[in-house]
């Protein structure tokens, strides 16, 4: 059943019907394993993967390190809640190492990430150092790679 | 003007070129075809292999290699064939290192044959048996495998097939087509029939990782048969290797003998960066294979049950990337089909008949493909199927 989970990570798109077919099982119990998964919350969402600067439209994305004060009893989660609440944040993480979060931020332009991070994230009372670094360019996204043609090379013969 | 008909080897002038390139000419005019018809994997060599061989170019190993390929590479053959299938041959005098499985297979067969040998090549099975058995000398003898034994060769079939002119069995499982895989009980069978008799074996386990719910069995593997079989693999369909062109046979040492000394004339040595890379495929790629045999076999039985909603027969085969589904109820030859299919429904699968007459009635799909893609070309064989 794990198998299942592994298939759908890679492609959301396979749907009851084939999933069983290929698993050797019924369209109606790989449904059942989906809603139960959902219901785990171990399945969050299905998303399409789409490189925007070959769609033509411009984003800035900026990855931040952030940095808390320590000093006093506030949670880390209880300032990941606030954060991971903005629409701007692609991701949050805890991290170790030299700072606290790595927040991912994406917005239409350069300044307005900028803007997020003095206005909303700098801002925060413990916050007490943030730096950003802007994506210049992106090759490899959730183990697709970017920007390489996908023509099936394969030569007819017969082998 | 050179007579260049009469100049050419009247041997060579006779062979047929393969019937499949008018139909595989035809399929490269047209677009949005949807193609089952591909025989390679579908993923592309694994990272750690190329750049085993990137290092090779790094640290300058750009020279010939020893005849038979290096000796490291010999022994990661050796100890993998002993690991898998619990086969000895010394590296040192009883394996070569080839270009592809291919060029095992010719040198197997111009070691062994005298003029008018006869060679036992069950078909379907993949093209060259029979070409390059003639080349050397030979006259194939094609033993039909039957849709009612699973495209198994079995030992009736075989016993009735020996001659005193027998030379050379070809043991093509699992096999391309029909991807029939012999069980260890029936690698028996046919060791039972051939123990009476001097006929050497040339098996080509080159599909030897990629079956489906059991573990390949070698031939050479069945007690007293060693001795006589010439075991040809390669790195292609196991590791994603095809452009590497990297082969090697195992055999006792006097048959391996005289195939490295036709090595030697006419290849001197297979490339050394894939010699490289084969060698780390051998030593750290087991979860490479593993990964992709269950992305095949999963392929495999989304197939399987697509045709049967169809309405499609096939043979539920359990190796190799094929099936071989029987297509003749639809009242067309192979090629109609096929050629009707790719027209109207554009979708490519080649027809039996690629592989001889023997192929009338089937056609070979191949699923080393996506499944969107086998997605996609089952919805159009169906809508084609609507319309006979």
């Amino acid at each position: 059943m794990d198998d299942i989970l592994k298939i759908l990570e890679k492609d959301a798109t396979l749907t009851p019907e084939a999933l069983a077919k290929m698993c050797n099982r019924t369209p109606e119990e790989i449904r059942a394993m989906i809603a139960e998964w959902e219901k785990q919350g171990v399945i969050l969402g299905r998303r399409t993967l789409v490189d925007w600067e070959r769609a033509g439209e411009e984003k800035a994305r900026a990855m931040i390190e952030v940095k808390i004060d320590h000093r006093g009893a506030y949670a880390y989660d209880k300032l990941a809640e606030r954060i991971r609440n903005y629409p701007e944040v692609k991701s949050l993480y805890l991290m170790s190492g030299t700072y606290d979060f790595l927040v991912v931020v994406e917005g239409k332009s350069l300044k307005e990430v900028a803007f997020f991070v003095s206005d909303k994230l700098s801002s925060q009372e413990i916050v007490t150092a943030t730096a950003t670094h802007f994506v210049m360019n992106t090759y490899k996204e959730n183990h697709v790679m970017f920007k390489v043609p996908t023509a099936d090379e394969r030569i007819n013969e017969l082998l | 003007m050179i007579p260049y008909e009469q100049l050419i080897s009247q041997s060579l002038a006779g062979l047929k070129p393969s019937g499949i390139r008018k139909f595989f000419d035809l399929l490269s005019t047209m677009d949005d075809v949807i193609s089952l018809t591909v025989g390679q994997p579908d993923f592309v060599t694994p990272w750690h292999i190329r750049e085993a061989a990137i290092e090779s170019l790094e640290r300058g190993h750009t020279y010939y290699t020893a005849n038979a390929g290096t000796t490291d590479l010999r022994r990661a053959i050796a100890d993998y064939l002993d690991r898998r299938f619990s086969l000895r041959y010394d590296p040192h005098h009883e394996v070569v290192v080839t270009v592809g499985g291919s060029e095992a297979i010719d040198l197997a067969l111009r070691a062994v044959i005298n003029p008018g040998d006869e060679v036992i090549v069950p078909v379907p099975s993949f093209v060259c048996y029979g070409p390059l058995a003639a080349m050397a000398g030979g006259v194939p003898v094609m033993l039909e495998t039957r849709p009612e034994d699973g495209f198994k060769l079995t030992p009736e079939r075989l016993r009735a097939a020996i001659t005193p002119r027998t030379k050379l069995l070809v043991l093509p499982f699992p096999n391309n087509p029909t991807g029939a895989i012999l069980t260890e009980e029936e690698l028996c069978g046919i060791a039972d029939v051939l123990r009476e008799t001097n006929v050497l074996v040339l098996s080509d386990e080159i599909y030897a990782e990629l079956t489906y719910g059991r573990r390949h069995t070698s031939f050479a593997s069945i007690p007293g048969m060693w001795e006589r079989t010439i075991l040809v693999s390669g790195f292609s369909k196991a590791y994603a290797m095809t452009g590497w062109r990297m082969g090697y046979l195992a055999a006792p040492e006097p048959l391996a003998r005289e195939m490295l000394k036709l090595h030697q004339y006419a290849i001197m040595c297979a490339p050394t960066i894939s010699q490289f890379a084969a060698l780390e495929a051998l030593r750290n790629g087991d979860d490479d294979i593993a990964m992709m045999r269950e992305e095949y076999d999963r392929r495999r039985s989304f197939l399987l049950a697509g045709l049967a909603e169809l309405g499609i027969d096939c043979y539920p085969a359990e190796g190799a990337f094929y099936l071989y589904p029987h297509i003749g109820k639809f009242g067309l030859t192979s090629e109609e089909f096929c050629e009707r299919l790719l027209y109207e429904g554009r979708c490519a699968i080649v027809p039996g008949t690629a592989f001889g007459d023997v192929g009338e009635g089937y056609a070979r799909i191949s699923y080393a493909y996506s499944m969107r893609h086998l997605e996609e070309a089952l919805l159009r064989i169906g809508n084609f199927l609507k319309t006979l």
